[in-house]
């Protein structure tokens, strides 16, 4: 099973590779990635030499195109898909029909692996991006049950990759319009969820702190309390006369007591949420999973979770807490 | 300009769902939307229900399109899929690309729905390849950026396919595997009771200033305001939109139906009756203010 990590620049890619990833997934300086924020990302040169230091160390580098261009701008990713086959990244990871039929044509020898936003759940489904665009890898939303994914193995056309660690994306991704709903910046179309801009942390006299969106009251925090991301979906609003976590707590998704069913079911590679994360989650997160699916390869019949990479885990997790989420039936 | 009644996305029962469609036949729309799009536990109506429901509608002079869930997970759930497209026998919305793939192994037209993200005129030109015959343009999809995909479409010596706009209702704008009906009752997914029952709206969420904001609709949010593009219909005759949706709504759907009728057949653009959406004229969805 392979390790997929976040890389949000250079120095994370590095530590990423350092640390063990079998490959690191990275994102252009624009719109065509799905973590458009300021800050973060990669210029051509520092893609470049983030390719030489992984492919230096054996490794592989995805790049990232998995946003959904408009008429007017799909140039610009077409652009980014030629950039890829040019500065050697192993793969391009797209979600968009008119991206993935654009690469299939004009650079046939660059992978393709399915994103996660294409929201790709069902064999006729990967059958359709296997078909028309010869993907060879397809990431699973993190909507599908552990039982699902199991039997999805058994039918897809191409080797799957699932999510295994990282912030929550409770919604179909892809199919989100919250963010966007009320700030007009779009995921599927900007690559941002929640853009700064619009989040407005306002301090109250008695400690208190707000959190809005575009002007739109997300939560409200007590003095001591830690905040999660500032997005809807980890919002407290009003239900039947009750304020909570309605769409979701801030918890961050963990798998790793599922390793042994996901090895077993044939499942290509794990993945690692967090290109907005820092270069120290980076390294322990992803020397954590290097040192699990190590121990587990050299001796899986006595594999268990251990305590002290779930306890790295959770310091890295948003809030905290951690969850199987989908994975696990009961949740709701 | 035709009218579409879109697919039912609330959970209603039986006699309700049938009231409401048999009304439905003597309503001036020319095509409906028939099925589940959000959740496979509901089951008021079974598969053979709809597809039985939708004979029935056709006869009575009804284009029917069978619509298809929008999140597809258990292999129960593409199994009702492949009766759609074995036995539905007229076009299927597709809300997912494995609706795709069945139509297109099996050569039967869809509608592609607006969930599908087609956002430029080369992916809609693809999937024109694989059987679509009329587009849903997503939810925050505006006049601009349809307007550009028209014209690309066009300047490629290619027709559009027929093209339909959410006109009235609420805006599906998420989906989840979780179903958030059950988790504001505090019941677990599995054992949900078919909660949803009883809201026949969805169930309102409103910020904690007591601002509406958005609906909870099983596994589906929805925004709270109902779109009306009532007053845009100059712009959306100019833009070549074929047909109008309007989502069911739990009551007073028979006048709505007859406002954009009378609409349609008007060279004066009819009065607001809901929100303006935000959406259309590229600004966030909930900006309803002119």
């Amino acid at each position: 099973m392979q390790l997929v990590c976040p890389a949000g620049n250079l120095p994370a890619l590095q530590a990423a590779i350092d640390a063990g990833a079998d490959a690191v997934y990275a994102g252009l300086r624009n719109e065509t990635n799905a973590r458009a924020f300021p800050g973060l990302n990669f210029s051509d040169a520092e893609l470049a030499q983030g390719i030489a230091y992984a492919h230096a160390r054996g490794r592989k580098v995805y790049l990232a195109l998995n946003t959904y261009p408009d008429s007017a701008r799909l140039p610009q990713w077409q652009a980014a898909v030629d950039k890829a086959a040019a500065l050697g990244c192993d793969a391009i990871i797209a979600a968009e029909l008119a991206v993935l039929d654009y690469a299939t044509r004009t650079h046939p020898a660059l992978a393709r692996h399915l994103s996660v936003q294409g929201s790709a759940t069902t064999a006729p489904a990967l059958r359709y991006m296997h078909e028309r665009f010869g993907i060879s890898r397809a990431v699973l939303p993190r909507v599908l049950s552990v039982q699902q994914v199991e039997r999805l193995c058994e039918t897809s056309p191409v080797p799957l990759e699932v999510f295994a660690f990282g912030s929550l994306c409770i919604m179909v991704e892809g199919r989100c319009q919250l963010s966007s709903y009320v700030t007009g910046a779009s995921p599927n179309r900007h690559g941002v969820c929640s853009p700064a801009k619009f989040v407005r942390w306002d301090e109250h006299d008695d400690g208190r702190r707000s959190v809005r969106l575009n002007e739109v009251l997300i939560d409200r925090f007590e003095p001591a309390e830690p905040a999660g991301y500032p997005t809807v979906c980890k919002g407290r609003f009003e239900v039947g006369g009750e304020t909570f976590h309605a769409l979701e707590e801030p918890t961050s998704l963990n798998t790793l007591e599922l390793l042994p069913r996901l090895a077993q079911a044939g499942v290509a590679a794990l993945k690692i949420e967090g290109r907005q994360r820092g270069v120290a989650y980076v390294a322990s997160v992803t020397r954590t999973w290097r040192d699990a699916i190590n121990r587990y390869r050299s001796s899986p019949g006595n594999w268990s979770a251990q305590p002290a990479w779930q306890t790295t885990l959770t310091k890295h997790a948003e809030g905290h807490q951690t969850t199987l989420g989908p994975y696990h039936r009961h949740w709701h | 300009m035709k009218l579409s009644l879109g697919p039912l996305q609330y959970f209603w029962p039986r006699e309700r769902t049938y009231a409401f469609y048999r009304a439905a036949a003597d309503w001036p729309v020319d095509i409906v939307y028939l099925g589940e799009t959000v959740c496979s536990k509901r089951r008021e109506l079974s598969t053979g229900d709809w597809i039985a429901l939708a004979a029935e509608l056709a006869a009575s002079g009804k284009q029917v399109v069978l619509s298809s869930l929008a999140l597809i997970e258990a292999e129960s759930e593409l199994g009702v899929l492949k009766r759609l497209v074995a036995e539905g026998r007229g076009w299927i919305e597709a809300n997912d690309l494995s609706a795709v793939q069945l139509c297109r192994e099996r050569g039967v037209p869809f509608v592609a729905g607006p969930t599908l993200n087609v956002y430029n005129h080369a992916a809609l030109r693809l999937l024109m390849d694989d059987g679509l015959v009329r587009w849903v343009p997503g939810v925050e999809q505006g006049h601009v950026l349809i307007r550009e995909l028209r014209d690309a479409v066009l300047a490629a010596g290619l027709a559009m396919p027929e093209l339909e706009v959410i006109a009235y209702g609420r805006l599906p704008l998420a989906y989840s595997a979780r179903c958030f009906t059950a988790r504001a009752l505090d019941v677990p997914k599995d054992q949900c009771g078919f909660r949803c029952i009883d809201y026949p709206d969805g169930l309102p969420l409103a910020t904690r200033e007591d601002r509406p904001f958005l609906r909870i609709n099983g596994i589906q949010i929805q925004g709270d305001e109902i779109t009306d593009l009532g007053p845009e219909l100059p712009q959306l005759r100019e833009l070549g939109v074929d047909v109008l949706r309007l989502y069911p709504q739990a009551e007073g759907m028979a006048d709505i139906v007859a406002h954009y009728h009378h609409a349609r057949r008007s060279p004066q653009p009819p009065p607001r009756i809901a929100a303006r959406s935000g959406y259309w004229h590229g600004e966030p969805g909930m900006q309803s203010a002119n």
